[in-house]
């Protein structure tokens, strides 16, 4: 049996600002509860493709699984530290958080 | 101190334009970032967690009170009103955005600071003694050979693309306070029969295989140091291992090869260059020293001093503990801790900075220091002039008096900020800092050193820490590791690993078990707890560390 596809965002950091951005159908945003799940690993792996193409925009593109039981929740607390930015200072995602 | 040639100057816009293109480039599409990557590395310039990183140079941690002015400055202007100061000596800022980096350049530029050659496989900023021309026992100040090593290393054409990044401290006393034995190279200026010259030490490191450095050559006279320098470069560049990342450093060359066969290969790379080296370096050695020349020392009476130390228990307190000796009558070497507990180790704001560099320029002969402890000194205050300096430091949150205590943490960013790390680091040196302070027991427990790294690679010289804290990811959980023993002096050794790792919720319990076992082990308050470690070994502090395991075999 293949492994099932866990769902996953398209995440990446922005070439400018070097912040961690999520893809939402073409648009880049910065909260990770905007961001699109993608569900169908054949999807997923064109997206990303895609989206690794985007280099005059992001550096770094990946897919990140999350569980979605409850909202869009991080599957690994890297992946969380990405989302809410650093424990020391409301500085980065803490400044809007 | 060092003052920029018109050599220098030229060199370092030179570069800057050349990045500010690269740039440019990347940004409008010319550049893809697999080509834009190592071209930004060169210069310092990180993609990080959450940011861009720039790493700047701050050569053998010595700075002007300009310098440190523009540091603020570009906190302010280009970050986030702060910057961190690195166990290399460099200055971090993790805020940059990718269009402002050149301008950062430019700024630094203007007062004689750069970014190159803090990254990427080549010979990194040289490091040296944070007491250097101030300590009591030094033989000489390491840092003129350190800045003529810097221009040699500086775009040397041959090491731009070493098997792996190369580092060199450089220290002028027996007492190591550079951790000489860590580096790739580290020197020890010796005198032998009235004739200065070089302990040359190799293939120390610490990251995944820590290995403390081997004596290559007991004495170098001063005029072969380049070309020894230049050999040794020279045999790794060909012999270190390009073939695994984790094997490419020179410790693993020195230890895969031994020292003799190493020793061998140096001696026939050096008789084919020595003549190469005319005494040109020689002559620019003469020249850099003369730019390190001692201030002009004052003397004033110390009733001031010797008032505030016998009525004020806080100055006394911040006395006892951040001062050194210094090699002249009535002056101190001043730690000024950027370790206030719960506070970040090693963040400095720009007020903070500012207030630092006024402070250099009129209590300080204009200098300051970095420490790779992550501290700043002031390396020549006058005692007389203490307690108007301890009273300003605190006004602006610098007066912990703490160096060398529980609290005087060494912690690399970690997973806060870093794209290697596996683990925090800040969080966890904060709560020991608060957890002891609470205690109120940090100058009970007396000297004590602490050392946190938040992945393998060991930015927070975790194997030299009298209790070492690695950081990692066990099954997409934090856990830590704890290594004792450790030790970053002339007597170097690499901490034992204490046995299984603790949870973040562990860690601040566990380090209270060992350090309370300390206090009931130690044989009189003066046996501090490395002294102790060495007594007894391993076993009374694993005992407490997992008492559950001294219950099962109950």
């Amino acid at each position: 049996m293949p492994k099932s596809f866990q769902p996953s965002v398209i995440t990446a950091n922005d070439l400018l600002k070097g912040d961690v951005v999520y893809l939402r159908g073409d648009a880049w945003v910065r909260d990770l509860t905007q961001a699109e799940v993608l569900t169908d690993e054949a999807d997923a792996d064109i997206r990303l493709l895609e989206a690794a193409a985007r280099v005059a925009e992001v550096v770094g593109v990946y897919l990140a699984p999350v569980d979605t039981a409850d909202g869009i929740q991080t599957t690994h607390f890297r992946e969380a530290f990405r989302a809410s930015g650093p424990s020391n200072y409301a500085h980065g995602k803490r400044e809007h958080a | 101190m060092y003052a920029y040639t018109d050599f220098d100057s030229n060199f370092v816009t030179a570069r800057n334009a050349q990045f500010r293109a690269q740039v440019e480039r990347r940004i409008d599409g010319s550049l893809t970032e697999d080509e834009f990557k190592p071209l930004r590395l060169m210069n310092g310039l990180y993609l990080q967690l959450h940011a861009y990183m720039l790493r700047v140079a701050i050569p053998y941690g010595t700075l002007n009170s300009a310098q440190m002015h523009k540091l603020a400055d570009i906190a302010d202007k280009w970050d986030k009103g702060y910057g961190h100061f690195t166990t290399r000596q460099n200055i971090q800022y993790n805020w940059a955005e990718l269009r402002d980096v050149p301008d950062m350049l430019d700024a630094l530029a203007e007062v004689d600071m750069h970014a190159i050659q803090t990254s990427g496989n080549t010979i990194r900023n040289v490091t040296a003694d944070h007491f250097a021309g101030a300590a009591a026992d030094e033989i000489a100040d390491p840092r003129p050979v350190a800045e003529l090593i810097r221009q040699w290393s500086t775009d040397h054409p041959e090491f731009q693309f070493l098997p792996r990044k190369f580092k060199v401290a450089v220290s002028g006393a027996a007492h190591d306070r550079a951790v000489l034995r860590a580096h790739d190279i580290g020197l020890q200026i010796v005198e032998r029969d009235g004739a200065r010259g070089y302990r040359v030490i190799v293939g120390g490191g610490l990251g995944r295989t820590p290995m403390i450095g081997k004596v290559l050559y007991d004495f170098v006279a001063s005029e072969d140091l380049l070309p020894t320098l230049e050999a040794i470069v020279s045999v790794y560049n060909l012999l270190g291992r390009r073939d695994n990342k984790y094997k490419a450093r020179i410790k693993i060359t020195v230890h895969e090869n031994g020292i003799e066969d190493i020793r061998a290969r140096v001696d026939a790379r050096y008789a084919l260059i020595r003549p190469q080296f005319t005494g040109v370096d020689q002559q620019m050695l003469a020249r850099i020293e003369a730019d390190f020349a001692l201030p002009v020392f004052k003397q004033a009476p110390l009733e001031a001093y010797d008032a505030a130390y016998a009525v004020d228990p806080v100055f006394r307190a911040w006395a006892d503990t951040n001062l050194h000796d210094h090699r002249t009558e009535g002056y101190a070497i001043v730690s000024i801790s950027l370790k206030a507990h719960g506070a970040t180790p090693g963040d400095a704001t720009s007020a903070q900075m500012r207030e630092m560099a006024v402070l250099a320029s009129e209590y300080g002969h204009d200098e300051l220091r970095v420490s790779h402890e992550q501290n700043v000194i002031l390396p020549h205050v006058h005692r007389s002039d203490l307690p108007a300096l301890h009273a300003r430091l605190k006004a602006v949150g610098l007066g912990t008096a703490n160096i060398g205590l529980i609290s005087d943490i060494i912690a690399c960013p970690g997973m806060d900020y870093c794209a290697l790390a596996t683990a925090r680091s800040i969080p966890i040196a904060q709560e020991i800092a608060t957890r002891f302070d609470d205690l109120k027991l940090e100058h009970d427990i007396g000297p004590l050193k602490i050392k946190i790294s938040g992945c393998i690679n060991a930015c927070g010289h975790h194997h030299v820490g009298h209790i070492g804290i690695l950081g990692l990811d066990r099954a997409g959980v934090e856990n830590y590791q704890i290594t004792l023993g450790g030790d970053g002096t002339e007597d170097a050794a690499i901490g034992e690993r204490a046995g299984p790792g603790f949870s973040a919720d562990e860690i601040i319990p566990a380090i209270e078990r060992i350090v309370l076992a300390y206090l009931d082990l130690r044989r009189e308050k003066a046996e501090t707890f490395l002294q102790t470690y060495r007594r007894l070994g391993l076993a009374p502090f694993k005992a407490a560390l997992y008492p559950e395991a001294k219950a099962d075999a109950a």
